[in-house]
């Protein structure tokens, strides 16, 4: 057990040797059990939890890998006696999925970088810069975060039509390419930093350029990297616009793909399955790898909803 | 140095004009630079952001052609009044009420509770921690899909271990589609849930707990009466958050019930959704306008909640 239930358990063990009156001895075995009753029932608990919490992603692995006569067999397979691994193969090429997977990792690394750049350049000039105007531009940065994406799409969608944008990288990415809550949350950040770091690298002849790129961005790590979490988790799931503005196989996102695949007829749905894990499995593996700049992503962006 | 060399020094207002004018000269110097760096942001919040949102409020004056290419006929408030005042705008919003209504305290109550179990020193916690926050790693269009499997009518588990074989999906029954939504929504949702819940309960000093069990509290009364107090900013963050995003619903309904069952006045058919048909399917610009008008107008008083409560934590944290 963990450190603080063995503790417990030895701590009381030890109590029990030392103490020779049955009465005791007896309450103290009494309350051992119960201690030992109520770790089982806790892990009962958290696992039966957790069971409920994965069955859908159980089902969908399960689904994906029937034959297809099997999927609409009834009573319901729930273990694969045989597995049909090819049908992420399949999933892959003929399901397109390789080439959904390459348009959004492209379109959300690009808004991910557009994001985080165009912010720290923004935040920067709220922070160490002085012009006029500067609390009036702030507000208007501000402003953006009032305009939900939903209420803009009727003229967005004409405009990206009238660039001739409509099934390009470009009518994909641009139109989030700034972030008003990012620019906020890194003042935020650059605002904690001591004021002499400024005086010390102007007295080492560090520009503005400079003094962003050695000093303020290092030291803003943190900060920099919740909003990057953030914006790639708001890039990667995107659906409304993509769904909008890409038809065209060549540039649909894998989001959007997942639509066309839930629309195949069922022989096919093992493949629709398959393709969906294969959609999920790039956020998983970062979940695991990034926890803890995902949790502090989470935290700081939930703040814009 | 320059005092040295000068016979008397100068006086005071000599020195805060000379540093007035150093100031101004700095401004006028850093401008330059700041507009360079404030540039990209305007340019996309200027055509992306305020061009649409105010553009919106144009287009609400004006009737969409029957035909496009035919010109715009002027309408003034009327398109803007028999928006609001038709059955299907009042059934959109009447949806996303209940939509919000199902989702958002269900799911911020699983999350707590799954915190709260989550938030004790068990071997191998770490490994229900990072099941409970899994779902983080779905979006939408994989929850809905995912989902398929016990909703589809011919393969979905549902419909089979409810005896319904056969018949339609729940997801197609005006009763059960909307409560079928909210599942999905509900799972997909949790693991951040569960994320925000679990890092304010790490948040809560143990002392706390401990002096209230020192003062003969029992478990659940320190739930209740410690734990629950010092996460309710959490939870009405979580609340306000849950229900903007319930307003702004639009993947899970696309795929799975199409904002049906019942065509326009549909069952699922939530405001979002409702912008997106009259736009791109029935291509009425001048109703759409209005809608957006009116989801900007809803969310906009969420935010503006949301905001006063922000502004409060951060004086309280100073």
């Amino acid at each position: 057990m963990s450190a603080d239930t063995s503790a417990l358990d030895s701590a009381v063990s030890d109590v029990a040797t030392q103490v020779s009156d049955p009465v005791q001895e007896r309450r103290i075995r009494a309350t051992r059990r119960r201690h030992r009753i109520g770790v089982v029932l806790r892990y009962t608990l958290l696992t039966v939890l957790a069971g409920i919490v994965l069955f859908p992603v159980y089902m969908t692995v399960v689904n994906s890998l029937l034959p297809a006569d099997v999927i609409v067999a009834r009573p319901p397979t729930l273990w694969p006696e045989v597995r049909e691994w090819n049908h992420y193969a399949t999933a892959w090429t003929d399901g397109h999925l390789g080439l959904y997977l390459r348009t959004s990792i492209i379109v959300t690394a690009i808004i991910t970088v557009g994001q985080v750049a165009t912010s720290i350049l923004a935040a920067y000039a709220f922070t160490f810069l002085d012009f006029p105007f500067r609390r009036t531009i702030f507000v208007v940065f501000l402003a953006t975060l009032m305009v939900p994406f939903e209420v803009t799409i009727i003229t967005n969608f004409q405009t990206i039509s009238d660039l001739n944008w409509l099934n390009s990288y470009q009518g994909l990415a641009v139109p989030f390419l700034a972030t008003g809550f990012g620019a906020f949350l890194l003042r935020q950040s650059f605002l904690t930093l001591p004021r002499s770091l400024e005086e010390a690298a102007r007295l080492d002849g560090y520009g503005h350029w400079r003094f962003l790129a050695r000093v303020v961005v290092p030291l803003s790590r943190p900060a920099i990297g919740a909003l990057a979490v953030f914006s790639f988790l708001l890039a990667w799931n995107q659906y409304l616009w993509p769904l909008l503005i890409a038809d065209d196989e060549q540039y649909r996102t894998v989001q959007v793909g997942l639509k066309q695949l839930s629309q195949s007829n069922l022989a096919e749905f093992p493949i629709t399955f398959a393709g969906t894990i294969l959609a999920a499995l790039p956020l998983l593996i970062l979940l695991l790898v990034f926890s803890k700049q995902l949790v502090r992503g989470l935290t700081a962006g939930a703040v814009k909803g | 140095m320059t005092a040295l060399a000068e016979p008397t020094s100068p006086s005071r207002e000599e020195i805060r004009a000379w540093m007035e004018r150093a100031r101004r000269r700095r401004r006028m110097r850093q401008s330059g630079l700041a507009l360079l760096m404030l540039s990209p942001s305007l340019v996309i919040f200027a055509v992306f952001v305020f061009y649409p949102f105010f553009r919106n409020f144009q287009l609400a004056f004006y009737r969409t052609p029957p035909f496009p290419g035919l010109p715009k006929q002027w309408a003034g408030v009327d398109q803007i009044t028999d928006v609001l005042g038709s059955a299907a705008f009042r059934n959109s919003v009447w949806v996303t009420v209940k939509f919000a209504v199902l989702t958002v305290p269900v799911g911020i109550a699983l999350g707590l509770v799954l915190a709260v179990l989550a938030h004790q020193r068990l071997r191998g916690i770490t490994v229900y921690r990072t099941i409970f926050s899994s779902t983080v790693a779905t979006s939408v269009a994989v929850a809905s899909v995912v989902f398929l499997t016990l909703l589809n009518p011919q393969i979905g588990l549902v419909n089979y271990y409810l005896g319904r074989e056969g018949a339609q999906s729940l997801l197609q029954d005006p009763t059960w589609a909307l409560p079928m939504v909210a599942l999905v929504t509900i799972w997909q949702n949790l693991g951040f849930t569960f994320i925000l819940m679990s890092a304010a309960l790490q948040a809560i000093p143990d002392e706390m707990l401990e002096a209230a069990e020192v003062d003969g509290a029992g478990p659940t009364r320190r739930f209740l009466r410690v734990t629950i107090p010092l996460l309710s900013p959490t939870i009405f963050f979580a609340f306000v958050v849950g229900t903007i995003s319930a307003w702004q619903a639009f993947g899970q309904i696309d795929l799975l019930t199409q904002g049906g069952p019942g065509g326009s006045h549909g069952a699922t058919n939530t405001l979002t959704y409702f912008v997106f048909t009259d736009f791109f399917e029935r291509q009425n610009e001048g109703t759409a306008a209005v809608l957006s008008i009116a989801l900007f107008f809803i969310v906009l008083g969420l935010t503006l909640l949301q905001l006063r409560y922000f502004e409060r934590r951060v004086h309280y944290e100073r």
